[in-house]
């Protein structure tokens, strides 16, 4: 029906479910030992040696859980629809496995996101939930990963299933912006800028270092388990076959 | 071989999804019946407290009226896709998103234009502030084609499911937030006395952008559906 659109060529051999399989699997242990490395560093370092908040006490190492949750809540979804496009474009099995892989860490990352942001708020501001921008927005992109996890499941066929779902997260790929500054709009003309704002001050390189260690540490393990997941996805369609 | 003209194809889908639905009138009737009973029952279930009716009345509206165009989405391609004039739709020489712009259309005009209409009724029942009544109807002009668009586009995807109703709610309701947003604060800030020409020209623009991109959306999504 549709005309395939030709394939460049460094595509080729990624596209190839085998090699992709055999490259990841060579990958594997290196990437899963560099992040439990990372992880065990920037917990350490973050919960038991970054000097207190001078304001909040200890209760900011809830940062170090929360925040690269919430980066990556956003780009793992951007990866996902971007994967899933040029899994419908080129189609690429491989990038539709991968998309496909995508949506339950990044589900996994937004609630966590979520969860750390009400346990965070609590003490400082003193409320589980508030209709901050930040938080409804994250709420937002729940609602979005769990929509583009229904569709995956309520189609049988694999592959309309893919190509179904790729559409859906492009289409909220362009609404997420929308959707994000509607809310902050929305948030300041409701109410005023209150103490919700946690006025960010540049922040001490001290606490700043064990957060970049931690980014990294989840960007690497959204990557493992993207990865994980995409090689069973590889067995799973040839054994359906 | 192309003997119809573009226009033609359009115009005549339009019409054609006109007198079907013309002819079910009491499809016709459902959603915006959805739409007062569902407004009707806040000040039930609330307190007939006129103040705080007034203050939460757009929020009511645009909600419902949210709900009731989602609900009257699901028959969109449904039948088309029951009896198969949706793969001829397919197999169309025409671009199929003007088609499928078509029949969002007739959909829109059939659905959508009611809920504006009766809008000015519902807010004199929650006793919104008379500046607010004049806005009201216009966001809900801006508003509901956006939600159709984008609404279109969930039903194409889901057209070959069972029960994709559920489903819908759940892949359309979270991108519907943006015009949610908009919607009631036009009709806030007219209560309070403000301007709305910020709030209005935000909706008409995500109403071009709605405009221009789902319709590809919808296409794609058809052709997937129908695979």
């Amino acid at each position: 029906m549709t005309h395939a659109v030709p394939v460049p060529h460094s595509f080729y051999r990624l596209a190839s479910p085998h090699y992709f399989y055999e490259q990841s699997g060579r990958l594997l242990p290196w990437l899963a030992a560099v992040t439990l490395v990372l992880f065990l560093t920037g917990l350490v370092w973050g919960l038991a040696f970054a000097p207190a908040d001078y304001q909040q006490g200890n209760g900011f190492r809830i940062m170090y859980v929360h925040v690269p949750a919430a980066v990556f809540s956003m780009s793992v979804y951007v990866a996902m629809a971007v994967a899933g496009g040029i899994g419908l474009i080129w189609r690429l099995k491989v990038a539709a496995m991968v998309a496909r892989s995508c949506a339950p860490i990044g589900a996994a990352f937004t609630f966590l996101a979520l969860v750390t942001g009400s346990l965070w708020g609590k003490p400082m501001w003193g409320a589980w939930w508030v209709w901050d921008a930040r938080l409804t927005s994250e709420l937002i992109l729940l609602f979005l990963y769990l929509g583009y996890m229904a569709l995956q499941e309520a189609i049988e066929e694999r592959d309309t299933a893919d190509r179904a779902s790729a559409v859906l997260a492009l289409v909220g790929l362009i609404n997420i912006p929308i959707i994000h500054y509607s809310v902050e709009w929305w948030y300041t003309l409701h109410q005023g800028a209150t103490i919700l704002k946690l006025g960010r001050p540049s922040i001490a390189p001290a606490m700043l270092w064990p957060l970049l260690v931690m980014l990294a540490a989840y960007g690497l393990l959204a990557l493992l388990v993207v990865l994980l997941r995409t090689r069973n996805e590889v067995l799973e369609r040839k054994l359906n076959i | 071989m192309n003997r119809v003209s573009v226009s033609t194809a359009f115009l005549g889908l339009l019409r054609r999804d006109l007198q079907i639905a013309i002819r079910k009138r009491s499809e016709l009737l459902n959603p915006i019946l959805f739409f007062i009973l569902v407004v009707s029952l806040f000040p039930l279930g609330i307190g007939p407290e006129p103040r705080l009716l007034g203050e939460i009345a757009p929020g009511i509206i645009w909600v419902a009226a949210l709900l009731a165009t989602l609900l009257s989405m699901e028959r969109l391609f449904r039948s088309d896709f029951e009896d198969g004039a949706l793969e001829h739709l397919l197999l169309s020489p025409h671009a199929l998103s003007l088609l499928a712009l078509a029949k969002v259309l007739a959909h829109w005009l059939v659905t959508g234009l009611p809920l504006i209409l009766v809008s000015p009724l519902l807010g004199v029942l929650l006793h919104l502030p008379a500046e607010a009544i004049r806005v009201l109807p216009l966001t809900l002009l801006l508003g509901t084609p956006i939600l159709s668009l984008l609404g279109a586009v969930g039903v194409a995807l889901t057209v070959g499911l069972r029960r994709g109703g559920v489903l819908l709610t759940l892949l359309v309701l979270p991108l519907y937030v943006p015009v949610l947003i908009f919607g009631t604060a036009a009709v806030a800030a007219a209560a309070a006395g403000l301007p709305v020409s910020g709030q209005l020209a935000l909706l008409g623009a995500m109403l071009a952008l709605a405009l221009t991109l789902s319709p590809l959306a919808t296409a794609a999504g058809l052709r997937i559906s129908a695979d």
